[in-house]
């Protein structure tokens, strides 16, 4: 197999580009200077694409690789990948679910719990000498509190389990209602959000759920609803966002992703009601591992005939 | 007539002494004048000791916080006619509870009242240490993100040994939160719990070694002063991290930072310290490390619970019914 080419557009991790190396030709796309032209003279051994999160195969890529058989993304998330034209043509695609669940979702509540209870400003206050002069003002309790989860897939359902540990009483709205949930179902995000203290994003980027936070919503949420993204930045109208949590119509939000990575708007800076982690979700070792396991599996199994391990439907 | 009328209301309410404003001050006064008066020794113009001898005399109830004074001895002996004191907070570090009870002098504490919001502060710098929240947000908003690239991998929390000591309520609410993401549960106590699913650790040593994660939850006591020592933090090792919701006393502050500086133990979530609200400046630097300002007990919702409480021992004393939350050593 070491004939087949894979190409990389981006850097993504160190552990997959050498396992793909030991099996394939990895093309690093990235390290080359004249890319459009590299594409050309590799079109003919270029099989397989390995994107991620940031960079994935749109249609002129797509069009570009004529015996483009399988494009496997290092990430859940797949919305950068142009899945008509993948379907039109037969190309096979593949994810990496499950492995990041936990993970995900462990930030999901980190993130809660450092907006609720002010966690990373109350360490700027340590840090800055202030609490010689006074102790911290009062933060809010997350114990209790209503979490309404958009998207209740295997992240919604890994965020709800660890709010019920927290005595949270758990609201969600999803495509279609779930018959086995015991959650309470709301069929419109905007009443999820004016029945909810913390919204959590937790669904799939499509065209449907762009911008699937847009200032109704945020309204709705409220001066103190706090609102949690862990999905994709364009799931959130970024300027609303940054206007409301301004003008103080939104009570804080904790953001993984954003609209424009890893542009994240500078205004939010000054703000003590918001934390900012830099698309940190599935950035453990173990898990980053584990889904580079999951693309290399998936480009073995096509490579030999074998089933896919976790295709896209 | 009026003001004779006010005067002789107020002196007929029950005297309660207050030495310092505690934490929940602005919310007791407002909501609990009417049927307390209070004897706020902060407000008068006398040192504390010659307002004592001038004013607290027949004084039967003293509020006391763990902001202070400690209700030492000393000022025991200048309160003939105490009879109660309710603390605001559910550590009686600050209390000579044994001269309390050479005078039969019963304390009531406030045990419960912050449980949820000291387990979820545990819990949130637990997690913020694991995954660097705190650090990540830096990093956005040092502009390193763009410049730097890719944040630092962490380790993943699912699968974690968790070592609890003491597994009193908040001890109990730590284990139950973080089961939730998939960790291990084991524990230290003074006695081992019979029906909780845990593993009992009889040395804080071993606990330490069988750790990925210890979480302080216990009180200070004299055998809990400096438990985790240099020993147990060895024990914990490079890639194990500290968490203390308890006394900054509980853990040998000077042996911490060095191991910490030195790499010796891989991170520490830290609410309370030795002299607060001094940090050890040896600390800032270090990115492994979360600060949070004693804020373990900080919402307005536990205020209100407090206060209520607080109120509630009172009128119980005074009414001679039993008190609503004696303290255990009584």
């Amino acid at each position: 197999m070491e004939s087949i080419g894979v190409l990389m557009p981006i850097p993504m991790s160190s552990y997959l580009e050498q396992e793909l190396e030991k099996r394939f030709n990895l093309l690093k796309l990235w390290t080359v200077p004249h890319k459009t032209q590299f594409i050309k003279d590799h079109s003919a051994s270029i099989r397989a694409i390995v994107g991620n999160a940031s960079a994935g195969a749109d249609g002129e890529l797509i069009a570009a690789l004529p015996k483009l058989e399988i494009i496997s993304s290092f990430s859940v998330g797949i919305d950068k990948v142009d899945l008509k034209t993948c379907k039109e043509k037969g190309i096979r695609v593949t994810n990496t679910p499950d492995v990041l669940t936990d993970d995900v979702a462990d930030l999901a509540i980190g993130l809660t719990l450092a907006v609720l209870r002010r966690l990373c400003e109350s360490e700027r206050y340590v840090r800055s000498g202030q609490w010689k002069k006074g102790d911290y003002k009062l933060t809010t309790k997350f114990t209790g509190k209503t979490v309404g989860i958009i998207g209740l897939g295997r992240i919604g359902k890994a965020v709800a389990k660890r709010a019920e540990a927290f005595s949270c009483p758990i609201a969600y709205f999803s495509r279609t209602e779930k018959p086995d949930s015991k959650f309470k179902y709301y069929p419109t995000v905007v009443e999820l959000a004016a029945n909810c203290d913390v919204l959590v994003v937790a669904c799939p980027l499509t065209e449907e759920t762009r911008h699937i936070i847009n200032r109704q919503v945020i309204n709705a949420l409220g001066p103190k609803g706090v609102l949690i993204n862990i999905g994709r930045g364009p799931h959130v109208d970024e300027a609303e966002l940054v206007s409301a949590l301004v003008e103080g119509r939104l009570g804080g939000a904790g953001l993984d992703v954003y609209e424009n990575e890893p542009e994240v708007p500078e205004v939010l800076f000054a703000l003590e009601n918001v934390v900012l982690l830099p698309h940190v979700g599935s950035g453990t070792v173990e898990t980053r591992n584990a889904m580079a396991d999951l693309v290399v599996g998936n480009l073995e199994a096509h490579f030999l005939k074998k089933p896919l391990l976790t295709p896209v439907a | 007539m009026a003001q004779d009328n006010d005067n002789h209301t107020e002196s007929q309410l029950p005297q309660v002494l207050v030495l310092r404003q505690p934490g929940c001050w602005t919310m007791l006064e407002s909501n609990y004048s009417h049927k307390f008066n209070f004897l706020k020794a902060w407000d008068s113009p006398l040192p504390q000791d010659q307002f004592l001898a001038g004013h607290a005399g027949s004084v039967q109830a003293l509020l006391s916080s763990s902001i202070g004074p400690p209700i030492t001895a000393n000022i025991l002996g200048m309160l003939p006619s105490l009879k109660v004191i309710v603390t605001t907070s559910a550590g009686l570090d600050h209390v000579d509870l044994p001269k309390c009870r050479e005078r039969g002098v019963v304390v009531a504490s406030a045990p419960k009242v912050h449980t949820h919001d000291v387990a979820d502060l545990a819990v949130g710098l637990f997690l913020d240490v694991m995954r660097k929240i705190s650090a990540g947000d830096r990093y956005v908003r040092d502009r390193l993100w763009a410049s730097r690239g890719e944040f630092s991998l962490v380790s993943k929390i699912g699968g974690k040994r968790v070592g609890i000591v003491g597994l009193g309520n908040i001890g109990l609410e730590v284990a139950k939160k973080l089961e939730a993401f998939g960790c291990s549960i084991l524990y230290n106590s003074r006695k081992e719990k019979p029906f909780v699913p845990y593993r009992f650790y009889s040395n804080i040593c071993e606990l330490a070694l069988n750790s990925d994660a210890l979480i302080i939850c216990c009180t200070l006591t004299a055998e809990t002063h400096h438990l985790i020592n240099n020993k147990v933090l060895l024990a914990l090792g490079r890639d194990g991290i500290i968490v203390n919701v308890g006394r900054g006393a509980i853990i040998d502050e000077k042996e911490m930072v060095q191991c910490l500086v030195k790499g010796e133990i891989g991170g520490a979530g830290l609410d309370v310290f030795e002299n607060e609200p001094q940090v050890p400046k040896e600390l800032f630097p270090l990115d492994n490390v979360v600060l949070s300002p004693h804020n373990g007990p900080c919402t307005p919702e536990y205020f209100m619970d407090l206060c209520e409480l607080v109120a509630g021992n009172l009128a119980a004393f005074f009414s001679n019914r039993p008190l609503l939350s004696p303290a255990l050593d009584n």
